[in-house]
């Protein structure tokens, strides 16, 4: 009986999420819409393992939608680039919904839950779409469904703090622009090519084989378009606010997984379309991305430093390991990209399990978390506390956590690639992550007042603890990680060196 | 000359796109920034749309009269992109809307100073 729903695998895995969501959004039930969207991400999940399963059989899927053929209908793709992604998704996605429930139930109405929820699942079904389709326009449609329903999940945060409207407000201008210019440069490749098929596209794009100012500027349109959305310095001006006004339960989500998913469309534009003309693209990756990405490394250090407000403190630290993504994706060789996706793997669970933290914190002091409230929280919730250090330090990069496996293969790719400034750039700031983050261990642990520990909630702080032991585990065990990023690379860069 | 006249739709294109950023970049009330995007939207599908037109054309319905047809798939994507497009717009102006009743202004400056009040 299943197997008709999974012929149809690559669709449900979008379509399912979307659907529910418009199901449970006039619920006026406090627990029922979180029952139905953890159903519906068990569903899902287990979806993606089928995906995955199919994967390592044919190494290829093209799902096509309606069963029209390729170039005239819209179609998903799934390979080696993207089916670690898929399958990191669906896990987390579980995780953070189940860690949800309480803290939304703290920070807002109870009666906004089903509406909440509808948001979060349209959010999660959107974002999925990005990571799984395989035509240009349809991208834009899923980023701005995303980032609206985002957008409405960040504004969510104004009843605890009027800011949330205006960073919302302002992430939705800011992204409406990032999201037309992404449309302006289909509109110039669509005028050259007639065609809005990926695959398809690198195909009509070679018959200008010595280019066409028209097709850079298209090019150059959607590149811009896409850093606004995945925030890469100096366009990343919506991200703070936005991460550290919204409910917490909508930073993680946001946090672990919206930029790195435009991340990874991003890439896969750059090293499987634009590849076709080699001397625009590495232009592009030498001038204007490689500098980029060490402003954004070393200026969003810096300025975490200076943030009293934990959670924005953790949003600009996200800035400066965006830039270490897009650092590793600007070395233009298989080592650069293989350690751009493990990073991108491993800060997901790092920046999801600090904002759970966080965010759970933000709920027992019942006010924003900065530094001076942290005064023994160290010693009052321990395992929360706990939780926070092993992921802080994975973050700066220590040994046994999957934060030293991201620094290890980076450092590698850079030394292959003879990058010693960059190196040197990347330990500095590795170093004053170390002074951002010992401010906040200083005043949990070292403060002069002593409390006694406290209750916490196992509901919440499972979901902090699963993820802080993936990032034990990913630490000691990384193969998974590893194996993952160079299957995606391999496909990337194969069409590369031809 | 010539070329001004053939591309004629591609000045109006970027004639409403610059409009509409300059708005959104330059206006402090927020009500017309989210004006602004609108317009800056729709310099988008008129792009889109005058990109499909064929000279001579007609709509893509099979007759003996027509020489040539207009690419209709243009047409698609715009009503696509105009639904993302309302969407958008009312999901600003909700969003104004709250701002309003939050901070009762809707002025960029008189909210700023409001914020650096309230953080002292």
């Amino acid at each position: 009986m299943f197997d008709i729903f999974l012929d149809d695998a690559p669709a449900l895995v979008v379509v399912l999420p979307l659907l529910i969501s418009a199901i449970i959004a006039f619920m006026p039930s406090k627990i029922w819409p979180w029952i139905i969207s953890i159903i519906t991400l068990l569903l899902h999940l287990f979806l993606s393992l089928h995906l995955l399963k199919e994967i390592s059989v044919s190494g290829l899927i093209i799902y096509e939608f309606g069963n029209w053929e390729p170039p005239w209908g819209i179609s998903f793709k799934i390979d080696g680039v993207n089916i670690g992604l898929q399958l990191l998704f669906s896990i987390f996605v579980l995780v953070s919904t189940f860690y949800s429930r309480k803290i939304f139930l703290n920070e807002i109405d109870y009666r906004d839950s089903g509406k909440a929820y509808s948001l979060w699942l349209l959010a999660i079904g959107s974002l999925n779409g990005i990571i799984l389709t395989n035509d240009i326009f349809n991208l834009f449609v899923f980023l701005e469904i995303s980032a609206l329903a985002s957008i409405s999940l960040i504004a969510l945060g104004a009843g605890q703090n009027r800011k949330a409207l205006l960073a919302a407000f302002n992430y939705l201008i800011i992204g409406a622009i990032g999201a037309t210019f992404y449309v302006i440069g289909v509109g110039f490749a669509y005028a050259m090519t007639g065609t809005l098929n990926m695959n398809d596209l690198v195909i009509q794009l070679a018959q200008y084989s010595d280019g066409q100012l028209a097709i850079f500027a298209g090019m150059s349109f959607m590149l811009i378009g896409l850093m606004v959305k995945a925030a890469i310095f100096p366009v990343h001006i919506w991200l703070p606010p936005a991460y550290s006004y919204a409910p917490s339960a909508v930073s993680t989500l946001l946090a672990a997984l919206a930029t790195k998913t435009i991340l990874y469309f991003f890439v896969r534009l750059l090293y499987e379309v634009f590849i076709i003309y080699p001397s625009y693209l590495s232009l592009f990756l030498d001038f204007v991305l490689y500098p980029l990405s060490l402003l954004a490394i070393f200026i969003g250090t810096v300025i975490a430093i200076y943030q009293d407000d934990i959670k924005k403190l953790l949003a600009f630290s996200s800035i400066a390991q965006i830039g270490y993504i897009t650092l590793a994706f600007s070395l233009k060789d298989h080592s650069g990209v293989a350690s751009g996706f493990v990073h991108i793997f491993n800060h997901a669970l790092i920046k999801g399990g600090l904002f759970m933290a966080v965010g759970y914190f933000a709920i027992l002091y019942k006010d924003r978390v900065t530094l001076n409230s942290l005064k023994g929280f160290g010693y009052k919730y321990p395992i929360t506390s706990f939780a926070l250090l092993i992921c802080g330090l994975s973050l700066i990069g220590l040994p046994l956590t999957n934060g030293f496996i991201s620094k290890l293969y980076l450092f590698q790719a850079l030394y292959t690639n003879q990058m010693y400034f960059s190196i040197a750039l990347v330990a500095v700031s590795s170093a004053l992550a170390v002074v951002y983050f010992w401010k906040i261990v200083e005043q949990m642990w070292f403060s002069e007042i002593k409390f006694k520990s406290e209750k916490e909630d196992a509901y919440i702080y499972l979901p902090i603890w699963i993820v802080t032991i993936s990032i034990i585990v990913f630490g000691i065990y990384s193969t998974p990680i590893i194996e993952f990023s160079n299957l995606s690379a391999d496909y990337l860069i194969s069409g590369y060196q031809n | 000359m010539i070329n001004f006249i053939y591309f004629w739709n591609h000045f109006a294109f970027i004639l409403l796109m610059v409009g509409g950023l300059f708005i959104i970049i330059t206006s402090q009330n927020y009500l017309k920034k989210v004006v602004g995007l609108a317009i800056f939207q729709t310099a988008v599908f008129v792009f889109f749309v005058s990109l499909a037109k064929v000279l001579d054309g007609t709509a893509p319905i099979l007759t003996k009269m027509a020489n040539a047809y207009s690419n209709p798939l243009p047409h698609v994507l715009i009503l696509t992109a105009i639904v993302v497009g309302v969407a958008t717009s009312a999901l600003g102006l909700a969003l104004v809307l709250q701002i309003y009743k939050n901070y009762e202004t809707i002025e960029e400056k008189e909210i700023e100073s409001l914020e650096l009040k309230s953080d002292k």
